[in-house]
């Protein structure tokens, strides 16, 4: 057996059993830690494809911004896990019905006589093929459009999660530099028209009286 | 070598452990969220193998998209579900039925 055929069973039966404790961990913070296992050997097969940076970029961006983003947001919930296991088991039975007839489905696909995978020969790539260099070549060429548009999206959800998350305080003494530059003279300052009010020295009051 | 219909068969399995997954968890958001993400990198894998089988660098390309669209999607989820526990306190998807749908 080849080395990257041991390397490729390996890979694979570390996934699927991370995975299979991803879906039933009882604790969520063991369920990120085996969904980032499962990642990390994602990685590594996709690296046995020949797919460097995709393969670091996952290891990065999804090990390493979101799955601690996820152990952040559930370590801050205050998860009630017995209320939320309750009747765990109870959806199996529909579950592994739906799951028997995709995998069944997907049997049928793949094993099909005219699906022709045996007829695809795995790619031997020349040692100086340099994977970066040549999807660089085609995101910033063909796929230049669709890179601006990933752009925007990314810089959408940074908007989105910062106003959805964002708390005013109410005791917060801060000044809206909007508002005092809209202020004009007469909101902070009225003029009252009265009778003038003379102060009477306090012997003549006496005078007056008696 | 390893033929390409092992991979598309890990990937088949890994996206169905999911979708199972989707209907144990039915009460627990967050546990729901990390199946979705389970599921698109199963689809990443199918197309990663693709690419490497039929030498073409599109699906490389399209599984980059997709990290892009799942970043940005569990980014929003997670900060809906941090509103959402802000106000309800739970995490229950029993829960969300002010709507009364």
């Amino acid at each position: 057996m080849e080395f990257k055929t041991i390397l490729f069973y390996l890979f694979s039966t570390i996934t699927v059993l991370a995975a299979l404790r991803v879906i039933t961990a009882r604790n969520p913070v063991h369920a990120v830690l085996f969904l980032v296992l499962a990642f990390f050997n994602v990685a590594g097969l996709w690296m046995l494809l020949q797919a460097e940076f995709l393969s670091l970029a996952l290891v990065m961006v999804y090990v390493g911004a979101v799955m601690v983003l996820f152990l952040f947001v559930v370590m801050m919930l205050d998860i009630n896990i017995e209320r939320v296991r309750a009747g765990f088991w109870s959806n199996l039975p529909l579950g592994i019905l739906v799951g028997g007839l995709l995998a069944a489905e997907m049997a049928v696909v793949l094993s099909g006589r005219y699906f022709g995978l045996a007829n695809l020969p795995p790619q031997n790539l020349p040692a100086n093929y340099s994977n970066t260099k040549e999807l660089a070549r085609v995101l910033f060429t063909d796929f230049a459009y669709p890179f601006e548009i990933a752009s925007v999206i990314l810089l959408v959800a940074i908007i989105v999660a910062v106003m959805l998350t964002l708390r005013k305080r109410k005791d917060n003494k801060a000044m809206h530099s909007s508002d005092q530059i809209a202020v004009k003279a007469k909101d902070r300052m009225r003029l009252v028209k009265m009778a003038p009010e003379v102060e009477l020295p306090a012997s003549a009051k006496e005078g007056d009286k008696a | 070598m390893i033929p390409l219909s092992h991979y598309l068969i890990l990937a088949a399995i890994l996206f169905v452990i999911s979708v199972i997954g989707i209907f144990l968890n039915r009460k627990n958001l967050i546990v729901l969220l990390m199946a979705i993400e389970l599921m698109l990198l199963a689809v990443n894998l199918n197309f990663v193998a693709f690419s490497h089988y039929l030498n073409d660098l599109s699906g490389q390309l399209f599984v980059f998209f997709i990290l892009v669209v799942a970043a940005a999607e569990s980014g929003i989820g997670l900060a809906i579900l941090v509103v959402l526990f802000r106000n309800l306190s739970s995490i229950d998807v029993e829960d969300l039925d002010s709507l009364k749908g």
